[in-house]
């Protein structure tokens, strides 16, 4: 980009006014309109049945306050951050295994990760679904082994470990984060990956012949380098958790519901369109906070 | 590889983490925990049993049941055509405001680039509600429309969250345009125009082709966005799917999964081996 140097749009007005139309419309009607009416009904109540009301109150934005509100938008957090940070220390190593291997390998495992990124959202949880469940592999599995094992200490007379009783492993907090992190997965190795793999590796070489071992080497000099990926990494992951609606609906129970699934909730089966418009306006200002975090962290790590 | 083929020693060189047994094992466990649900889902949907977890032996039942199920059909094609028409629309909005954003300086420019990343950055949930609203109260799109122009608030809705993805894409093959080109072709006597249709669209292209590939995977994988918008007639196919997983995990549901599972990845891949990208090149 450094050599193209950009010519002032008056220079060719008629191609200026061409390209700029269509994307400026579009924009305006159906991107920015309809989200600015959303902002505007925050500040409304319903009135009977269908009609809405913009009178200017913040009586939503009080009720989104309310402590059950606050400790879902608070759970979401919660789960959002839970799900990154386990996605950072498993994705690491895999980044990093990618990025220091050979050429040929290297196209091999970054298609590794990309493919269950081009399949469906929606089949992956579901994947995850028939997995977990009561009934599904995992307890079948769990429950093959048990059973084995139960056979073989009374064979040998030495305990008796009755029935297996499947785990509960699905309508559960344990099942969301689970799922966020299946779901999120390659999006933190992605950026991880690009950053690792644009570092000077003399620098590394330098470090291990002057005597730092692997751990120091990477704690010392590998992570403060990939510092920028880092940051984008744990902003790709933490911004789609926190909103999470789907994972959350298939995977969670009564009490895991993310503050996506309060939203959804409010514009279809509860029907208060101005309560949902407040809450999905506080959810756009913590995503917006998150992002103003990132950008202050990555100047520090050194511009692209 | 030139790090390593320096080093004397025939152990693999210091930097050769892959060949390293603790980082091989944390990597084929991450790729265990990737890919077993998805392969058991694609296993499972030949499996000749209902309740679906003991292999009975093998059976195609389960696809001819989906390739003759209405709902599902009109539910795929309707995905499809909104997939179709939504990338068409995208690619010419995104190129043109990638052009823009490459060639000229103009005041709001910020601006501009501020609203373009409103759909990387706003979650799903908060663009699919805003388009609910759009679509119900502003501007209510008439629900008895004949076929393909009932699918216009959901074509609408994709354009507008795919396109900034694909202006994005197509701008960055354009910072490897050279600019002497077009000042050839200027002076050799083309028009402006001329020189942007053959001159810098056919340096585009390969950007064009991945933007709408990008465009094309975003409108059929969308659920959240497309769940809100969608009527009773305008069902898509994971709309469609949603409403069947909800009930129960049914062999039905895998070969459905198991085809669109077939189709993006055969997409993904035919579009990176025309491409002719880094990734394509060396893993395909």
């Amino acid at each position: 980009m450094a050599e193209n140097v950009e010519e002032p749009w008056s220079r060719s007005k008629g191609m200026f006014a061409s390209l700029l139309a269509g994307p400026v419309v579009f924009l305006f009607l159906f991107l920015l309109a309809p989200l600015a009416i959303i902002w505007g009904y925050s500040f409304g109540h319903t009135q009977g049945l269908k009609e809405i009301v913009v009178d200017g109150t913040f009586g939503n934005y009080a009720h989104a306050l309310n402590p059950l509100y606050l400790s879902i938008l608070l759970k979401s957090f919660v789960f959002a951050v839970l799900t990154t940070g386990i996605c950072l220390v498993v994705g690491f190593p895999v980044a990093m295994a990618i990025t220091f291997a050979k050429p040929q390998s290297r196209a091999w495992l970054l298609l590794l990760i990309m493919l269950p990124f081009w399949t469906n959202l929606l089949i992956r949880t579901y994947a995850l679904m028939a997995v977990l469940r009561t009934q599904g592999y995992v307890n079948v599995l769990l429950g093959f082994l048990w059973g084995g094992l139960s056979h073989a200490l009374a064979t040998l007379h030495l305990a008796h470990l009755g029935a297996f009783h499947p785990l509960d492993l699905l309508y559960n907090n344990f099942a969301v984060v689970l799922g966020l992190v299946y779901v999120q997965l390659p999006f933190m190795v992605l950026p991880l990956y690009s950053a690792m793999d644009r570092l000077d590796r003399s620098l590394l070489e330098a470090s291990l012949d002057l005597g730092a071992g692997h751990l120091r080497t990477l704690f010392q000099v590998v992570v403060p380098l990939a510092m920028p990926g880092i940051a984008s990494g744990v902003l790709v992951t933490l911004i789609p958790s926190l909103g999470a609606f789907l994972t959350p609906d298939l995977l969670g129970g009564v009490d895991s519901q993310m503050i996506a699934n309060v939203i959804e909730r409010q514009f279809k089966a509860a029907n208060d369109w101005p309560f949902g418009a407040a809450l999905s306006f506080l959810l756009m200002y913590v995503t917006f906070a998150a992002i103003a975090l990132q950008s202050m962290f990555t100047p520090k790590g050194g511009r692209r | 590889m030139a790090d390593t083929a320096r080093l004397p020693k025939p152990k693999p060189g210091p930097l050769d983490y892959l060949a390293r047994w603790p980082l091989r094992l944390w990597v084929a466990g991450t790729a265990v925990f990737l890919y077993a649900p998805l392969i058991t889902l694609m296993v499972f949907s030949f499996n000749n049993s209902r309740r679906n977890i003991v292999w009975r032996g093998f059976t195609l039942d389960y696809y001819g049941q989906v390739l003759q199920d209405e709902s599902l059909q009109h539910a795929f094609v309707n995905s499809l055509t909104i997939a179709l028409v939504s990338t068409v629309l995208s690619v010419i909005l995104g190129a043109a405001t990638a052009l823009l954003l490459w060639r000229f300086r103009f005041p709001f420019k910020a601006g501009l680039e501020g609203a373009l990343s409103i759909p990387i950055v706003v979650p799903e949930i908060c663009m699919g509600v805003a388009f609910l609203v759009f679509f119900t109260k502003v501007v209510p799109w008439p629900t008895a429309l004949p076929w393909p122009l009932n699918l216009g608030a959901i074509i609408i809705a994709h354009v507008s969250f795919s396109f900034s993805f694909v202006a994005s894409v197509v701008r960055a093959r354009l910072a490897s345009f050279n600019r002497e080109m077009e000042e050839a072709a200027r002076d050799l006597g083309a028009s402006e125009w001329r020189t942007l249709m053959d001159i810098i669209v056919p340096h585009m292209q390969p950007g064009l082709f991945a933007g709408g590939l990008l465009a094309f995977t975003l409108s059929l994988d969308d659920f959240v966005i497309t769940f809100f918008t969608s009527g009773p007639d305008t069902i898509t196919f994971p709309v469609k799917v949603y409403s069947m997983i909800r009930f129960s995990v049914t062999p039905e549901v895998n070969a459905a999964s198991t085809l669109l599972i077939v189709i993006t990845v055969a997409l993904t891949a035919i579009a990176l081996r025309l491409q002719g990208g880094d990734a394509g090149r060396d893993a395909l």
